[in-house]
């Protein structure tokens, strides 16, 4: 019963066999201290019970100059402990912190919809919606930002999320190391359709990928800024597809777009439920 | 004439809400055909509602608390309920515009209306009783501190059955709560009913704070003050310096949802974060405003049924302190994912870490206090042991989550779920249970029934297990908070089981009503008027039970920490009191400010969340008319003289 797949126990990149690992020690760690304590509250109140005839009482004792050193210093060694490996750990596994090879990394730009994920692969020049595909055993570069409300980005076999804000671009980097599909979701409630936020990544060996990315830009559906204003209408449960051209900047555009004044496309009315999506021009994958 | 409001704004098409709402409606008027049939208005009016007693208000603290708990409940089964069905392409039955209120009025309720309602509440009572003090500092506005928190639940409890609350999770993060996303009221609602809530317990702060600053008994110094004041002091001093953040954080949500400011907007220079920011700086001190009176509580019946003076005193309140003022600098571990800088993270997460070395001091101090005792397993007792045992697990959880790499996989996951109901269940409910049955039977006189006290602890603990172990196994599967349904089936099993922990807990909430009336019924085999029935060692248990309105005939001048113990020891000296030859003295009257408060504040914040605005005056001229005509008050006070018969046994 059981099954971690899908989770951090299963884990599928550098970043989240790292976390885990950190997770293990830090709770055997506090476990050789937690589970004396535990055992000696039920220990002491079994014993001085007030029945027990063989206690011995000391009704006045409330006071131990060892005890109270030692009880300080328990805790305090333990948190230097940790304390250590929370500052290594942060500089280690920032998210900002680029992986391995920096010239192999695959740059992806990510932008959080109302209730949608758009991935933008600038290089190619390609875009695909809730679904992301990447190359096995090299590093991705996520930059994300958010087209109204805020979400987090999170694949949790891959390891680390972050929040993907309005206005502003937050950077991830992840690797997976095998191939496979891989379940990603928003982890920051967003609205009526965040149940559905999810999308998948599929990692493939990099000809799958070179080809993947031929395919597409072979394919059709132009991601213009126009069309990207009818992506902003709030759809739940999106279908995955993908986009063969991308309009050059649109990133830098979303990102921008706030900070220009009220933005009307944004806003969402209460009568969205009723938006009907586009789904023209554009390649639908599996059957999402 | 009515602003938004419309006949629209009822759901009758929505059973559930509209169920909850008339069950709510049918039992005010039962209960007032009740009161009526007994003729009990007048004995309401004036002894309880119109009462500055802080016991009474205490009680009424715990009564509001209660009852909120029930509601807060419901919701707790219904989000079960609905993720034990809703797997795979099932939708369960709770549609997300829905189950979004839902999980929203869980969190709110418990926090604010549960919670803080209950730790004030036995503040209010215990804290006078253990200084010596005839009252709190400020006995009208302790009246009106608890009649603005019932105002604010009463707006709470309003949103069920005329419009919605809000959708957006208990601590309405913009954008989402901006305008433009959550153009419905929901969010009004919940904005007004924690302003006017806020202002209260801010004024509850102050009152309790120079309470035990300045009423304390001749003789008792800093030192000789029980340790729950200790820590009841630490936490309304945290209430003092973080509520006003709160109230400004909403005043500036509120100026961009009524006024088009653009404080946490995504456009026009706004800036969510800061929203988050604030929030947290507010919500960590809330924690602690919560756990640390709960830490004085089980300090108290260590202390108390170990028949042991509390073990490392001097230490305990270092401890206390240094919570006090950590819990200023760890906010942003609520947000790591924020992507602030490796230095950033790395700092707060240390820091929240270190609040454990002063946590953990205290648990040792806790066992080293039983060690030697000869302890009487109370229900008080059993709720102190399974805190500890349920704590440092909590607190273990919690470390996790304070490694900034460890939070970057688990943030917002059913983890993080599991960890917080862990130490607020496990800390703030326990304690909180604890206290109840330790004070009640200095409140009224008698003792609540020990074997049903039992069940009840067990009834939660078990459950609480039950309920969420499921959850941390969950959160590192990968499931994640606010879910309305999921995929993956492999986590159902997990969810019926936790849906089964909320049915045990729930059996435990049933049976503290079942304790409590059988204990009424019982009342005359478990009376001990003589106010000692624990053999306790502070000055609460010197005063007859129920003590005077008064509290204590005459002040005591106190020697020592654990003065009142000592002067039971078989060679000790009796209590020694302050000289008042005549018997006389002062005791405020009772006003009806807070109630009157309390209704015209409801008004304004009903108005203000549905835009009528000449309502919104009239509740506000109201507020102020009311607060006004208080101040002409000449005749405030009662004088009391022990000497006459009609004083002597205690009625004013």
């Amino acid at each position: 019963m059981l099954n971690w797949q899908g989770g951090l126990f299963d884990p599928q990149g550098p970043i989240a066999v790292a976390e885990r690992a950190m997770l293990a020690n830090a709770t055997v760690v506090m476990l050789a201290v937690v589970i004396p304590v535990i055992i000696l509250t039920i220990g002491f109140a079994w014993w001085f019970r007030e029945s027990n005839p063989r206690a011995k009482r000391l009704p006045d004792w409330e006071y131990s100059g060892a005890i109270e050193v030692t009880v300080w210093s328990i805790p305090i060694l333990v948190i230097i402990f940790l304390g250590g490996m929370t500052w290594v750990g942060s500089h280690d596994l920032d998210p900002k912190k680029p992986i391995g090879d920096v010239e192999k990394t695959v740059d992806v730009q990510v932008v959080s919809l109302d209730w949608k994920w758009l991935f933008i692969y600038p290089k190619y020049g390609i875009a695909t919606v809730n679904h992301l595909e990447v190359p096995a055993n090299t590093p991705i570069r996520l930059t994300l930002t958010s087209s109204g409300v805020m979400n987090s980005f999170l694949v949790p076999q891959l390891g680390s999320q972050i929040y993907s804000m309005a206005g502003m671009a937050t950077t991830l980097h992840l690797q997976a190391d095998s191939e496979g599909v891989f379940p990603g979701i928003s982890a920051q409630f967003s609205g009526d359709g965040f149940s559905d936020m999810n999308f998948d990544v599929r990692s493939v060996s990099e000809a799958q990928f070179n080809e993947w990315v031929k395919t597409t830009q072979a394919g059709s559906g132009s991601l213009t800024r126009k069309r990207y204003e009818t992506l902003l209408r709030p759809s739940i449960a999106d279908k995955a597809r993908t986009y063969s051209k991308v309009e050059e900047g649109l990133f830098e555009q979303v990102l921008m777009m706030n900070d220009s004044g009220p933005n009307k496309e944004i806003c969402v009315t209460p009568s969205f439920y009723e938006t009907e999506i586009n789904t023209q021009d554009v390649n639908l994958i599996g059957n999402k | 004439m009515l602003g938004k409001l419309s006949l629209a704004a009822i759901p009758l098409h929505e059973p559930i809400p509209m169920i909850a709402g008339l069950g709510m409606i049918f039992a005010v008027i039962a209960l007032v055909g009740l009161i009526t049939w007994k003729k009990w208005w007048g004995i309401l009016w004036h002894d309880w509602l119109i009462s500055v007693d802080h016991k009474k208000i205490g009680v009424m603290y715990i009564i509001l608390g209660l009852v909120m708990l029930l509601r807060g409940f419901v919701d707790a089964l219904m989000m079960r309920s609905q993720l034990a069905m809703a797997a795979g392409g099932a939708a369960g039955y709770l549609p997300p515009d829905h189950y979004n209120q839902i999980f929203s009025a869980h969190g709110t309720i418990m926090i604010f209306f549960v919670a803080m309602a209950l730790v004030v509440g036995l503040m209010n009572i215990a804290i006078p009783l253990q200084i010596g003090a005839r009252d709190v500092a400020y006995p009208v506005l302790n009246s009106v501190s608890f009649w603005l928190t019932a105002s604010g639940m009463a707006l709470m409890n309003i949103s069920l059955i005329v419009g919605e609350f809000a959708r957006t999770g208990w601590l309405v993060y913009p954008p989402l709560s901006e305008l433009a996303f959550s153009p419905q009221v929901g969010v009004d609602y919940y904005l007004w009913a924690l302003q006017i809530a806020g202002v209260g317990t801010l004024l509850s702060g102050i009152n309790l704070t120079a309470t035990i600053l300045k009423m304390r008994a001749p003789g008792m110094g800093y030192f000789e003050m029980p340790v729950f004041c200790w820590t009841a002091l630490a936490a309304n001093m945290l209430i003092i310096a973080a509520f006003p953040i709160l109230t400004a954080t909403f005043g500036m949500l509120l100026l961009d949802r009524y006024a088009d400011f653009h404080f946490f907007t995504t456009n026009m220079g706004g800036d969510p974060m800061m929203y988050i920011n604030l929030i947290w700086a507010w919500g960590h001190p809330e924690v602690y405003i919560l756990i640390l009176p709960a830490f004085g509580i089980f300090s108290e019946v260590f202390s108390t049924f170990s028949k042991k003076p509390l073990f490392g005193y001097h230490s305990m309140v270092y401890a206390t302190l240094a919570i006090c003022g950590l819990s200023f600098v760890v906010w942003l571990h609520h947000f790591f994912t924020m992507g602030a800088g490796a230095n950033v993270n790395g700092f707060f997460g240390i820091m929240t870490m270190i609040i454990s070395i002063p946590t953990g001091v205290k648990v040792f101090n806790w066992l080293f206090t039983m060690y030697g005792g000869s302890i009487k397993f109370t229900s008080p007792v059993y709720w102190a042991i399974g805190f500890i045992i349920t704590f440092v697990l909590g607190g273990l959880t919690g470390v996790l989550l304070a490694i900034p790499p460890i939070d970057f996989a688990l943030h917002n996951s059913l983890f993080l779920i599991a960890h917080f109901h862990n130490v607020i269940i496990g800390g703030v409910v326990f304690g909180a249970f604890a206290g109840y049955t330790y004070w009640f039977p200095k409140v009224f006189g008698f003792q609540l029934h020990e074997g049903l006290g039992k069940a009840v602890f067990w009834c939660w603990f078990i459950g609480f297990y039950v309920a969420f172990m499921p959850l941390y196994v969950l959160g590192i599967m990968g499931a994640t908070r606010r879910m309305q349904h999921y995929s993956n089936p492999d986590w159902q099993p997990f969810m019926i089981v936790a849906f089964i922990g909320a049915l045990i807990i729930l059996l435990g909430i049933t049976l503290t009503i079942v304790q409590l009336v059988v204990s009424i019924r019982n009342r005359e085999k478990t009376r001990c008027t003589a106010g000692d029935p624990w053999d306790g060692r502070t000055l609460e248990w010197s005063t007859p039970s129920p003590p005077p309105h008064w509290n204590f005939d005459a002040i005591p001048q106190v020697r020592s920490l654990e003065d009142f113990w000592h002067s039971k020891q078989p060679n000790g000296e009796p209590l020694q009191y302050v000289d008042n030859p005549s018997g006389k003295f002062h005791m405020p009257k009772p006003s009806a400010l807070g109630i009157t408060l309390s209704f015209f504040a409801t008004v304004f914040g009903f108005a203000m969340v549905w835009h009528i605005w000449w309502l919104a005056l009239v509740g506000l001229f109201g507020c102020i008319a009311a607060v006004i005509a208080h101040s002409w008050q000449t005749e405030n006070e009662v004088d009391i003289d022990l000497n006459d018969p009609a004083h002597a046994h205690g009625h004013a």
